[in-house]
């Protein structure tokens, strides 16, 4: 069984983001990037596949640039047998439909029996690409798997929904993005991490079409306004809320 | 490029390797989510969390920069350093259950054991499957190791243990036990003695204030007879021990900057949000000194311990090159220690924060594996060309 999963480099959530003078991009320098948590389920989930079925080979996919190695073999690192860099000259500025074109043409040449990806990447919150390969490639997909097992040429995938929980099965081959939960992600030992060095990791260069989407502008969160102190007093209270009541309208 | 996930104010992580940054992130991550959560009710209990022997073996914590040959990881000496560093950012004594089981036990099998003692030893070591200690220290011999009275006596196929050892770590809890004794010609050897071996006996010690989430003990040999061919025949003489403490001494020099950090860490984590006169106490300037000296003395000894693993890849590392790594970062974390604990005011002593636990264990490291007196007097005597101490 081969299995393509694919991954995204993106900065550490406890990183300080900085948006460089232009608006539209941050500045890289001192970021801490990390293997995107989401495509960690993936990686997982494709490493117990591969542990259940004989003669199993996995491959990570990464759109990126140069620094995105570093994530492609942490993925090496858990486990996965091999990696390919799509490599972009501007990656920060491509927007989902070009990654998924990009990532589709070589899953084409991998002709995989499943592809994995995260549920999104934790930077650019798209949600996109899962869904946009699968329909590039004419294959099923099925979104926020919490659960996956595989038999006889379906996977049968649990979901949670409102309320409750799904349970789907889908023809393989098909896109199945991973949600939190899935699994509990191996950490990659010293002997993965040592043996990463040596598995094969093929670096091809991409050229980027022009994007029917642009980002415009980057913008911080709003900064939150500082607190009040309404009184000290047991008169006090009656005041909070009231003021809870009528002017934050939270009660 | 990848970055150390600690401070890294001269940015070291530009020094590094992307495989050696990655064995740091790893590491943390670990410590972080299966060693953190637990170690104070270990501490308040004097316990170690004996189940984290496999996770350690499987991480490949134990012996990591021993070869793959003997199922080792076979990596460089700084990423082994960065490993200790992270496993000390959680506690001194988690540092020394890998520290005792690497350097003192699986290093000394493999530089100076039969190759029937490495093929046999240095796996189980190496998964956790069994648990090493390392018996050199006496009651009346300590910075004088020379000095020891326990005696190995030959007898036919076997050798006859007689003596006492004391403040060995893990013995307690120990499978395997490497024991420095003297010969009849009273020459030092080692000589591996294992648990049920009738005569070996490893009472606990008990009533420590400091590394209480480690396991220490005595180990008493008495008429203890082991086959001749567990003696590890490629060592004579006190250089065999002194050999596997500057390994263990290696570890230490980058552990302790470990704990320096995770005190520095919450300092300034609770400096930026402790109120006091309607203003957070980082923004008053004796904070910020306290502060300031901790990530300068922090940065000197990433440096200087950077430095020292590049020597010891290189092997050109000398046993005072260590000395005097241990007196400087040892002595530079007990202080941070202490200077965060002063910045924590009352919340510092109580144990839902690290820097008294790490301040406790760090009096601790202060002392073994070689007093900061006697590395003082190592660099003294290298520099001199006198020795102050040696008879």
């Amino acid at each position: 069984m081969k299995i393509v999963v694919c991954i995204k480099h993106v900065p550490d959530t406890e990183t300080k983001i900085v948006i460089v003078d232009d608006g539209k991009s941050i500045n890289s320098n001192g970021v801490k990037y990390i293997l995107n948590p989401y495509d960690e389920y993936a990686v997982e989930e494709a490493l117990q596949i591969k542990e259940a079925n004989e003669e199993s080979e996995v491959v990570a996919i990464s759109v990126g640039d140069d620094s995105t190695q570093s994530s492609i073999r942490s993925a090496l690192a858990m486990g996965v047998d091999r990696g390919t860099l799509l490599k972009t000259g501007n990656f920060a500025l491509v927007d989902p439909f070009s990654v998924a074109k990009i990532l589709a043409e070589e899953i084409k040449l991998e002709s995989p029996d499943i592809i994995l990806t995260g549920k999104m990447s934790i930077d650019a919150y798209g949600s996109q690409v899962p869904g946009l390969i699968a329909e590039l490639l004419e294959l099923p997909v099925v979104n926020l798997a919490r659960d996956i097992v595989l038999s006889e040429g379906k996977a049968t995938v649990k979901r949670d929904i409102e309320g409750g929980s799904e349970t789907l099965i889908t023809t393989l081959p098909a896109v199945i993005s991973a949600e939190k939960g899935l699994n509990n992600p191996r950490y990659p030992a010293l002997k993965g991490i040592m043996q990463a060095k040596k598995k094969p990791l093929e670096i091809k260069e991409i050229n980027l079409d022009e994007t029917d989407v642009e980002i415009i502008e980057l913008t911080y969160p709003k900064q939150k306004p500082a607190g009040r102190i309404v009184g000290n007093s047991a008169d006090a209270a009656v005041e909070l809320v009231k003021l809870l009541r009528q002017e934050a309208k939270v009660i | 490029m990848p970055q150390l996930n600690s401070p890294d104010f001269f940015n070291s992580s530009s020094l590094l390797n992307d495989e050696e940054i990655l064995i740091q992130n790893t590491a943390r991550q670990w410590v972080e989510k299966e060693f953190n959560p637990i170690v104070v009710e270990h501490y308040r209990a004097g316990t170690f969390p004996m189940d984290l022997r496999f996770k350690l073996g499987e991480m490949g914590f134990f012996g990591a920069n021993l070869p793959e040959k003997y199922g080792c990881a076979g990596i460089n000496n700084i990423a082994y350093g960065l490993i200790m560093q992270e496993l000390e950012r959680g506690d001194s004594g988690l540092r020394s259950f890998a520290s005792v089981q690497g350097a003192l036990v699986m290093w000394p099998i493999h530089e100076y054991g039969s190759e029937s003692q490495k093929e046999y030893w240095i796996p189980k070591l190496a998964s956790g499957e069994k648990i090493g200690c390392f018996g050199l220290t006496e009651p009346d011999y300590g910075s004088n190791p020379g000095g020891m009275i326990t005696r190995a006596r030959r007898d036919g196929d076997s050798y006859i243990l007689n003596g006492a050892k004391m403040w060995i770590t893990n013995s307690p809890i120990a499978d395997i036990a490497l024991i420095w004794a003297k010969n009849e010609d009273g020459i030092v050897e080692g000589f591996l003695v294992e648990r049920g071996t009738p005569g070996f006996e490893t009472p606990e010690m008990k009533g420590k204030l400091s590394l209480r989430a480690s396991i220490t003990g005595e180990i008493i040999l008495n008429n203890c007879r082991i086959p001749a061919e567990n003696k590890l025949p490629g060592i004579k003489g006190l250089k065999g021990p002194l050999s596997c403490l500057t390994q263990a001494r290696y570890g230490i020099n980058w552990g302790v900057i470990g704990a320096a950090m995770a005190c520095y860490e919450e300092a300034l984590d609770y400096s930026k949000t402790r109120i006091q006169f309607d203003k957070p106490i980082a923004a008053f300037q004796l904070t910020q000194q306290k502060l300031s000296e901790m990530i300068l003395e922090i940065t000197k000894a990433q440096l200087l311990t950077l430095q020292l693993g590049r020597l010891k890849d290189a092997k050109t590392m000398e046993h005072y090159h260590v000395s005097m790594g241990k007196m400087n970062n040892v002595r530079m974390a007990l202080d941070i220690a202490r200077s965060a604990r002063t910045i924590l005011g009352a919340n510092g002593i109580v144990d839902e924060y690290v820097s008294l636990r790490h301040a406790n264990n760090l009096e601790s490291v202060l002392t073994y594996e070689g007093t900061h007196e006697m590395h003082t007097l190592i660099v003294g005597e290298t520099i001199t060309g006198i020795s102050a101490f040696r008879v």
